[in-house]
């Protein structure tokens, strides 16, 4: 008599320390092997797109902090972007290299998170600790540019919303030199080590049709050896100017998209090294009185400062109808704004696309056949945030 | 030296399409065509794999709501061609009652994209393999991004010490929500309104 088999069906989720987050994934298990993973998203929606809707452009900015709330920067640059393009501004050079530098200090600070806790996954626990300690430091020149260590809201549209104060650029290089020696250290951690190899070569390969096909974008396309980079291909701001390599993968698998993440932190290390060093002086956001508020000198001498002042805050300012898609290379992948406006003063429409919401898609096709013990291992190098997968 | 790529593309695709392509447009450097929604299988297909076009990857799905229009909702497919280094919208409007084919035959990553638009606006694909509801709660009800739907919701939860467990309230505000609408509607005296007119 044939032997009945039965599957059995996991909750992973949603408090499991190993989903990043609140991630509640089915899982359809024959004895260890995966057989099935329906992952279940939406618990920490709070419906952004619907509020920033009500908002004006400018209140809607922080909610983009609020995204991938571990690279905050890279987001709101998006919008900004998108504002700028409607409006056809022209952004003062110093600004764009001001935003250029944070948003790979962004960067850093979401492959540092997504390296360390990856390891901390497959039981590496001593990474996480180093990370960190660099993750606080570059937070507090977020802090020190914007006033908060974590939810921004610097980038405006036309530029960001104030100078560096003195002596950040010179504590920014300090750290630049640094910062390499820590990675260093990271990698004898890591790279090299057996249990780390076991647990995530090989798993999880992705190919190059498929990575296509699942809509992959970022680290998880580069990673399976295709060489797209929207800071190359299609430049923003003043990364036209900047020289930089970008790190490929080989084969695909988990291994390979950690490899991408170290080299991609060195190249960080070196685009913030040119921006410093190219970056001229001037003024830090468009002068136009109708979008950037006026100087606080200005308001107790100038009628026309004041109005300006009255309108922006209270009204903001007004968009010209129009639609458009823009996108960044934030640290996950491609992240895009389609932004429609009527012409009034706040989005009709502003639909978010996180590059987070197809890598987790595609979680079912990806574990399908590997061992239970497997998942944490993938859904690590997916590098998956929920404030941007449900935004 | 985009702008003739994309001016290209767009003869191209208006050449090999012409009975199906409704309108094109470039505008801020981007090429956005428009289309039925009966045609959408085969544009995207033929976006796909035609040797000029090759948009190999889909990039986002989503709609957007006109309460006022007849076709009440369009919806937008954004694709990306690496390759070409391009970018293309297809629009497409339909009424509230139309049921869209799906295309995750084309790009098996439409699938919760569709099943986003479905949660978001009650738009329903044909053929889609699994549509269900994805980021609003289980036995959620109404569609959330639709301008008629309130900002607050309906119903909101809350643990409830006498029934020890999650209940669920409809939304009690002690402040009604303020939509404040800042737009001025004075637009300046008659002669300053005959110049803007002017203008356009």
């Amino acid at each position: 008599m044939a032997k009945q088999t039965k599957t059995l069906n996991l909750n992973f989720g949603p408090v499991h320390p190993a989903a990043h987050g609140v991630l509640r994934l089915i899982l359809e298990l024959d004895g260890e092997v995966v057989e099935k993973a329906d992952p279940h998203i939406g618990l920490l929606h709070r419906g952004t797109e619907k509020l920033i809707e009500h908002k004006t452009f400018v209140q809607a900015v922080p909610y983009f902090d609020r995204l991938d709330y571990v690279a905050p920067m890279n987001q709101e640059h998006a919008f900004a972007l998108a504002i700028e393009k409607l409006l056809n501004l022209e952004i003062p050079i110093r600004a764009q290299y001001i935003r250029v530098m944070f948003c790979e200090i962004g960067r850093i600070l979401s492959h540092l998170l997504n390296v360390t806790t990856q390891a901390l996954d497959v039981g590496a626990l001593t990474p996480s600790l180093w990370g960190f300690e660099e993750r606080e430091t570059l937070m507090t020149f977020y802090e020190r540019v914007s006033g908060s260590r974590l939810h921004a809201n610097y980038f405006r549209a036309g530029g960001v919303h104030q100078d560096l104060p003195m002596g950040l650029s010179g504590d920014i290089e300090k750290f630049c030199t640094n910062f390499p020696k820590i990675i260093d250290d990271l990698e004898t951690l890591l790279t090299d080590n057996r249990i780390f190899k076991q647990r995530n070569v090989d798993i999880g390969i992705v190919t190059k049709q498929e990575a296509l096909d699942h809509s992959f974008t970022g680290v998880m396309l580069r990673g399976s050896g295709v060489p797209w980079d929207l800071r190359k291909s299609q430049p923003y701001d003043c990364y036209e100017n900047i020289n930089f390599e970008i790190p490929i993968g080989k084969n695909g698998d988990c291994y390979d998209r950690y490899l991408c993440r170290i080299e991609e932190m060195r190249v960080c290390v070196n685009i913030i090294k040119q921006c410093l060093k190219n970056m001229p002086k001037g003024p830090i956001k468009t002068i136009d009185g109708k979008i950037s508020p006026p100087k606080k000198s200005e308001l107790k001498n100038s009628m026309e400062a004041l109005i300006h002042h009255f309108k922006l805050f209270s009204e903001g300012y007004r968009v010209d109808p129009g639609e458009i898609y823009t996108a960044v290379e934030a640290p996950k992948g491609e992240f895009g704004v389609f932004l429609i406006s009527d012409g009034s003063n706040k989005p009709y429409k502003c639909k978010i696309r996180a590059p987070g919401f197809s890598h987790l898609q595609a979680m079912d096709y990806l574990i399908k056949g590997h061992m239970l013990a497997d998942v944490p291992a993938v859904l690590g190098s997916l590098d998956i945030v929920f404030g941007e997968v449900d935004r | 030296m985009k702008i003739t790529k994309l001016n290209n593309l767009e003869k191209a695709i208006n050449s090999s399409l012409a009975a199906r392509v409704k309108s094109s447009t470039i505008r801020f450097n981007q090429l956005t065509i428009e289309v039925e929604i009966e045609d959408i299988n085969k544009t995207i297909l033929f976006l796909k794999t035609n040797e000029k076009c090759k948009f190999r990857q889909l990039i986002d799905i989503t709609a957007v709501d006109y309460p006022k229009k007849e076709r009440r909702f369009k919806l937008v497919y954004l694709l990306l061609s690496h390759e070409n280094n391009l970018r293309i919208i297809i629009n497409s409007n339909i009424t509230e009652k139309t049921t869209v084919p799906s295309i995750t035959k084309i790009y098996p990553s439409a699938n919760w994209m569709e099943r986003e638009v479905f949660d978001m606006y009650g738009i329903t694909f044909k053929d889609h393999p699994d549509l269900r509801r994805i980021l609003t709660d289980y036995e959620f009800e109404g569609y959330p991004l639709r301008k008629d739907f309130p900002l607050t919701g309906h119903t909101e939860v809350r643990y409830s010490e006498n029934q020890k467990k999650v209940i669920y309230e409809s939304v009690k505000l002690e402040q009604n929500y303020r939509d404040f609408d800042f737009e001025s509607p004075w637009q300046g005296t008659k002669y300053i309104k005959d110049q803007i007119k002017d203008k356009d």
